[in-house]
């Protein structure tokens, strides 16, 4: 039995809590929110032991895993805390604004044997790990191009007083949409070597960003281009996607499928075929034990629980994974500050033999 | 109940087998007449239960059936809800005790504990749940509400945390308030039936994923055909063709060899589907129940 505490209970926060109370090998600890109302109705209403301070919660209840949902600025100290307390870490995305933080938190985790995740479920969904599996086998060939998207209707209007509406407190499209298909891509292909023509701005929002766009490349790899907007009502709910092309055929892959397209060079995967092959949700997805929102949400739990009894050290989503993530978003950054806005003026291309096949 | 229920998610782009498919029915209902079409052929084939969620689209459909009730004999709808997607981008916004604010009084006791940072213990839950049905239910004023469901999100949701009397408070506000059956949807229908049995809510109409692949039935497909079997309370199945895994024929033969299954919510776009699928459930039914 694993002994989980959790802080943060807003939309993440409660959603984790839901699905890991009923998981059959774990008990859930204490809860931590700085709503004093939130806690103390849920603790009056579940029995469970509710907290408004982090660091009291931790050494009243001592546990022995913590799952952190907290605004994306006060990850890295709280992580930092629990792994000082000797905990293992579940925490949300991002798991720092500041990747320098991110990298020393996966060292120090590494340091002190405690399993580390952050929460990229798209890691989880049955169709991306299909396109991973496929990529791996290289059933496209020499993968030359992937365009990476996420599209949602979060923010239709310049309101909103919760942080999620700060980029100060890591609000914003950067981190809360761009950072999955990011985190797609690192799994994918590794750690751009190039980030470049990054735009970052506002659609709606007054303190924050509601669009970011980029083009990513890869020594010896693919080009990759980012294209997200969470600022799109035509979408019902968030969706990411990612479309691979190869010398050998092209891949699509969101939430629901995986639609394969299969030149004819003798070499398909075992159950694929030349021309196009679709693998739906159905088929990919693993049951879980308890569902609330997506397999994934729950999986990606379900194997944190795992991870703590297994001892397993080189996890899905570590946290070094999950710095490099944060280091990508970095580069975004950089990158956005330094473009330019257009002028008349057009600029001579450049040509680099780096990326040079 | 009647043994099909129409539900709603073809209309409004729902579906979760592929993204294509869900823009060209969100495409293809756009104008809500083509809606209408649809509901008037189910209801030419005896399908007079709408099963939908409480979107504001909806709100469209009821005012139809109100101004046209002379068409609509015995035409019932059973709500669910809530529409979720509302108040997860009021959270998104405001928060979550931001979004609850928005949504309840901004004077009475509920309002002053929640400023105050005290809960009422179990008195919040029945504050928030009832402001909450009455606020969804406005839509469907002047229509026929038999079964009013609590949408999946919200029942697992509490269920998960364990806030179980939230489901006692939710049934009693809707037989007091709308003399209606309450009913929960759910994705783990085995757990639900535990907490429902704990907190009092006898024989409940329960509404989750019964299909042949045993797709989205957490707790495990055995657990499922054991509760048919084996528990006291008034099946609907959903999802029973998986998203369109599982051919017709098969999947309904399948879910209709099963005990105690009192209804089937099926979505369809065109008369002739609702036509085979009411024919197949005829059929299928039938012959499961005719003592051999």
């Amino acid at each position: 039995m694993v002994r989980i505490a959790i802080v943060g209970l807003g939309k993440m926060g409660l959603s984790h809590l839901s699905m890991i109370r009923v998981h059959p090998d774990v008990q859930v600890a204490g809860i931590c929110d700085t709503s004093k109302y939130l806690v103390d109705m849920l603790g009056k209403n579940t029995g469970l032991t509710a907290f408004t301070d982090f660091e009291t919660m931790l050494q009243k209840v001592n546990p022995d895993a913590v799952i952190i949902a907290t605004p994306s600025r006060f990850h890295a100290d709280q992580v930092r805390t629990a792994i000082e307390h000797g905990q293992h870490v579940f925490c949300e995305k991002p798991l720092s604004l500041n990747y320098l933080d991110a990298v020393s938190l996966a060292s120090l985790a590494e340091r002190k044997g405690l399993t580390n995740q952050v929460g990229y479920h798209y890691r989880f969904v049955g169709a991306f790990q299909e396109v991973k599996r496929l990529l791996e086998q290289g059933a496209i060939g020499t993968v030359n191009h992937v365009l990476a998207e996420a599209y949602g209707p979060v923010v239709l209007r310049p309101k909103g007083t919760s942080w999620r509406t700060h980029k100060e407190e890591g609000g914003g499209c950067l981190y809360d949409y761009a950072a999955h298909p990011v985190n797609l891509l690192n799994w994918y292909f590794g750690m751009p070597d190039q980030v470049s023509g990054a735009v970052i701005d506002s659609v709606f929002s007054k303190d924050t960003d509601d669009e970011v766009y980029g083009t990513f490349r890869y020594v010896n790899g693919p080009s990759a281009q980012l294209s997200v907007n969470w600022s799109d009502e035509s979408c019902r709910k968030m969706t990411v996607k990612i479309t691979a092309w190869g010398t050998a055929g092209r891949i699509y892959a969101d939430r629901q499928e995986c639609q394969v397209y299969l030149r004819d060079t003798g070499h398909a995967p075992s159950g694929y075929v030349k021309g196009w092959n679709i693998r739906y949700t159905t088929e990919l997805t693993k049951p879980v034990w308890f569902y609330l929102r997506g397999e994934e949400y729950s999986a990606q739990l379900d194997y944190f629980v795992r991870c703590i009894g297994s001892n397993e050290s080189t996890n899905i989503n570590s946290f070094a994974s999950a710095a490099e993530t944060d280091r990508v978003l970095a580069m975004l950054l950089s990158d956005a500050q330094q473009e330019t806005a257009p002028t008349e003026s057009t600029r001579e291309p450049v040509k680099s033999a780096l990326f040079r096949r | 109940m009647d043994k099909l229920l129409f539900g709603d998610n073809q209309f409004f782009g729902v579906n979760h087998m592929s993204e294509e498919k869900a823009r060209m029915q969100a495409i293809r209902f756009q104008d809500i007449r083509a809606v209408f079409d649809v509901l008037d052929a189910a209801y030419a084939e005896g399908i007079k239960t709408f099963m939908c969620t409480t979107h504001d689209r909806v709100a469209e459909i009821c005012e139809h059936v109100r101004t046209n009730s002379q068409n609509y004999s015995g035409f019932q709808f059973y709500p669910c809800m809530p529409y979720a997607h509302k108040y997860a981008n009021a959270a998104t916004e405001d928060g979550m005790i931001g979004a609850i604010r928005r949504f309840t009084p901004q004077t009475g006791l509920l309002n002053a504990a929640i400023r105050g940072g005290v809960s009422l213990a179990t008195k919040d839950i029945e504050g928030i749940t009832t402001l909450l049905i009455d606020a969804e239910m406005t839509m469907f004023h002047g229509l026929i509400t038999p079964v009013i469901f609590l949408q999946n999100v919200v029942t697992d949701l509490l269920l998960g945390l364990g806030l179980k009397r939230a489901f006692r408070t939710f049934a009693d506000h809707v037989r007091d308030r709308y003399q209606a059956e309450p009913g929960f949807i759910t994705m783990n229908l085995p757990m639900l039936l535990d907490a429902l049995e704990e907190v009092g809510v006898e024989n409940p109409i329960v509404s989750s994923s019964i299909n042949k692949i045993g797709f989205r039935m957490s707790g495990g497909i055995e657990a499922y055909e054991r509760a048919l079997r084996e528990r006291r309370f008034r099946a609907v199945a959903m999802s029973v063709f998986a998203s369109g895994a599982i051919p017709a024929k098969e999947a309904l033969s399948w879910v209709c060899s099963h005990p105690n299954i009192e209804s089937i919510v099926f979505g369809a776009s065109s008369r002739s589907n609702i036509r085979s699928t009411r024919q197949l459930v005829d059929d299928y039914w039938h012959k499961s129940r005719t003592p051999r």
